[in-house]
């Protein structure tokens, strides 16, 4: 493996939340640009200065990134569409951080939103791919919730994990949750409750599955001394990895492109597992959670059921895991999910996580996973954030 | 294990008629083959002509080496069922009505994984499973994994009656009872355990042969019913049309020669009148209430079975005028399955070679038994296939078709 250049002097900042709702009336259009809006307004920056931009939408059709550039009246001399779903926010920083090291843009606006009216989500699964179209959509399972019943049941099935393991992180995610003002969720999970709650497609009950939502998320790149002149608290990027289909020959997903560049990740950001001090996985099932903590080193592959059994994943606790709740407790807003893990990474590192700050923050891993193709997610990437 | 399949109870008729739902029916054109495939019956997937690699779900270029040469193979459809779920919850209407439903994710022994519904005898995962294809309420193709080996009243499943058009407990109307097809027709739909049979015939006031051994089957009405006749078929129609679950068109016309050995056109008009004016009359007075019964409890409306002929594909000039009535026929046919598809009925052309009657007396062997034929009908209903060549010659016919239907033509003109 040839070396990869690192992401030296690369900062995020500006952490942009626009409040869920579970319906809205809006178009994308009207959440991405209340996200960039909120964007300039928080950096002290008109429209001109930000001169590069990256969109990620599921709704915003016919549109792409270029029409929404007049929609907004910016002009950006460089720009990117990510339609990449949960691994949208890693693939976005990544590509930022490189317009930025290389002086193709000084300020790279990375936002991501959907709207969700009250037939949007059956219409994105009807039209979601052409596997999925052909092969997933006509057999009624209404989107990704079959497809992770399987790999649930596998999981199961092959390493022993139990309802109650997963419970167990969606109980811990909604108690974070409960300290994060934008979660649409807003009362307590017992893990009785999460047991009792009605079943989806079994083993996957009401508590599993994200629920979706209209919202947006965005943070800024840029280079580490244009944060500073901006006086905007920031986080340094590390190292950031992608990697789609990978082990396609799998017959089905026990792990993800992370298990291929995990190690080239530790070795770009220069830091081990162990020095995490909090982490933020894709999280639209828990199955897939505890995939990524295997897959990124936090345990071995098949030891997830005894990790979740050892940890408490509150922001508080030991291994604090999705510090603002996470898609399940949070909302799912389209591919503004791939911007959530990290968005929250960015208010961890910068002090700004209120009453659910990690103590003592410095290291924060944020990891993506998107685009149920077919019988599994095909993307994925991990990044890792450091505070200044 | 799978119940067996019990009479429904006589329908409610103050409560409301279940109104068709289908399920998602969208597919790309590449994922067609499989429906094509599926439509005879035929569990085919993509391999790759020059790698072998077995392709799914269908694509444009082989997964493994990029080439663009996938042809359409069948496949034994042996897997091993790697998990499996059940459905408690679905955003489509045809599926909310269905809940809960089971499905399953296969690994096919040829490679692929595939998701698939579950027959009701599938056991847990993982075990062992016999992938097959389907075609669905939409009139696409599904796939379908059965148990491994046959288990009893395997055909009564929930899920795998929602995919075939099964005549057992089913109302059926076989539209001429008076030829060897029709009488081996209606003996193999009671055997398969259809609840009632209206048998048609031309002349009433006369007995025709084989009446008899018709008339003491228990299931069998015998009904005034002449296709040529439009008032004939409206008063049927109006007097059973709302119970017909299925419809077995087998009313054919049918005389030797083409055009030189013939004079005048009385006798092509004469086919015509009954080979498609009467699928015509028979679509336009049955055709609505069939639409409107497509959900209509466990013995909905399902079927509607046309007998064409191998001849339709391509005429053969010693029975050409026959041949263009069927090829009529058979055009009227396709209109009838589009605006039968909404309703999730499923129209049945069948293709059989000569028939072994008096009409083919010069024709040579092989020839299709009556029997044969019927057997042929009511496998298709209960496999869900909706285009069926019964016989040698039909199969092999349609072979040269395929391969090259400019070689054929010459052919059948020598």
């Amino acid at each position: 493996m040839s070396a990869r250049r690192g992401y030296d002097g690369v900062a995020v900042a500006v952490p942009v939340t626009v409040p869920y709702v579970r319906y809205s009336v809006r178009s994308a259009h009207w959440w991405l640009a209340r996200a960039l809006g909120e964007l300039l307004e928080r950096a002290g920056l008109g429209k001109e200065a930000v001169d590069g931009l990256t969109v990620s939408s599921f709704t915003l059709a016919p549109d792409t990134a270029i029409g929404l550039t007049q929609h907004l009246g910016v002009s950006p001399r460089w720009l990117d569409h990510v339609p990449l779903g949960g691994a949208s926010g890693i693939v976005a920083l990544r590509r930022a951080a490189r317009a930025v090291q290389a002086g193709d843009a000084e300020i790279v606006a990375c936002v991501a939103g959907d709207t969700n009216h009250v037939d949007s989500f059956r219409l994105t699964l009807a039209n979601f791919s052409q596997f999925a179209r052909d092969a997933v959509y006509p057999y009624g399972a209404g989107g990704p919730n079959a497809s992770f019943a399987f790999l649930t049941a596998y999981y199961m099935r092959t390493y022993g994990a139990t309802r109650e393991d997963f419970g167990k992180l969606c109980v811990a995610q909604r108690a974070n949750a409960l300290k994060y003002p934008h979660a649409l969720f807003k009362k307590p999970l017992t893990l009785k409750e999460y047991l009792s709650a009605r079943p989806i497609a079994e083993p996957l009950h009401l508590f599993d599955c994200v629920m979706p939502c209209a919202g947006a998320e965005a943070f800024l790149v840029l280079a580490e001394e244009r944060a500073r002149a901006l006086d905007v608290p920031y986080a340094r990027v590390l190292g950031a990895v992608e990697r789609h289909n990978a082990f396609p020959s799998d017959p089905i997903q026990m792990r993800a492109g992370w298990a291929l560049e995990r190690d080239a990740l530790y070795a770009q950001a220069g830091v081990a597992a162990d020095e995490v001090d909090f982490v933020e996985t894709y999280d639209d099932y828990p199955v897939i959670s505890v995939m990524q903590l295997e897959d990124l080193g936090f345990c071995g592959k098949g030891e997830g059921p005894a990790f979740v059994r050892e940890n408490t994943f509150t922001h508080d606790g030991s291994f604090p895991l999705n510090t603002s709740g996470g898609q399940l407790s949070v909302g799912q807003a389209g591919a503004a999910g791939g911007f959530l893990g990290l968005v929250e990474a960015i208010r961890q590192l910068t002090g700004a996580a209120g009453d659910r700050q990690v103590a003592g923050a410095k290291v924060g891993l944020a990891s993506g996973f998107g685009m149920i193709n077919f019988d599994r997610g095909l993307g994925s990437g991990a990044a890792i954030l450091a505070a200044p | 294990m799978t119940q067996a399949l019990t009479r429904p109870k006589r329908k409610n008729p103050v409560l409301r008629t279940r109104l068709p739902t289908l399920p998602p029916g969208a597919r790309s054109r590449i994922a067609l083959g499989l429906t094509a495939a599926a439509a005879e019956g035929r569990f085919a997937l993509q391999v790759c002509r020059d790698c072998g690699a077995v392709q799914y779900p269908p694509r444009e270029a082989c997964h493994a080496c990029l080439s663009v040469r996938l042809e359409w193979r069948a496949q034994d459809g042996a897997g091993e069922l790697l998990a499996d779920t059940v459905l408690h919850h679905s955003n489509d209407l045809f599926f909310r009505e269905r809940l809960p439903w089971r499905l399953g994710l296969v690994r096919l022994d040829a490679g692929p994984a595939v998701v698939a519904h579950l027959h009701g005898d599938v056991r847990p995962a993982p075990a062992r499973v016999r992938v097959t294809a389907r075609l669905d309420r939409a009139g696409q193709a599904v796939v379908v994994a059965l148990p491994d080996k046959e288990t009893p009243h395997m055909a009564d499943d929930r899920a795998l009656r929602e995919f075939a058009c099964d005549p057992k407990f089913r109302k059926i109307l076989v539209t001429d009872g008076k030829t060897a097809v029709g009488q081996a027709l209606v003996k193999a739909l009671a055997a398969a355990g259809a609840d009632l049979i209206w048998v048609g015939h031309t002349e009433p006031w006369k007995k025709f042969a084989g009446f008899d051994a018709l008339a003491e089957l228990p299931q069998v009405t015998l009904l005034p019913l002449d296709v040529t006749d439009s008032k004939s078929v409206r008063e049927i129609a109006a007097e059973i049309g709302g119970k017909v679950d299925i419809l077995v068109n087998n009313a054919e016309y049918h005389r030797a020669f083409g055009i030189g050995n013939r004079a005048g056109i009385e006798t092509a008009r004469a086919e015509m009148d009954v080979n498609y004016f009467g699928l015509l009359r028979l679509a336009q007075e049955f055709g609505p209430a069939m639409r409107s019964r497509g959900a209509d409890g466990q013995s909905s409306a399902v079927a509607w079975v046309n007998l064409v002929s191998i001849y339709a594909l391509a005429n053969f000039p010693p029975h050409g005028t026959f041949s263009a009535s069927k090829a009529a026929a058979h055009s009227l046919a396709q209109c009838l399955r589009a605006e039968m598809r909404p309703a999730g009925v499923r129209v049945v052309n069948v293709f059989p070679g000569p028939i072994d009657d008096e009409w083919n007396q010069l024709m040579l062997p092989p020839k299709v038994a009556p029997e044969a034929l019927a057997r042929a009908i009511v496998q298709a209903l209960r496999d869900g296939v909706e285009d069926v060549y019964p016989g040698d010659v039909a199969q092999e016919w349609l072979e040269r078709w395929r391969e090259n239907p400019k070689a054929l033509e010459r052919e059948l003109a020598a």
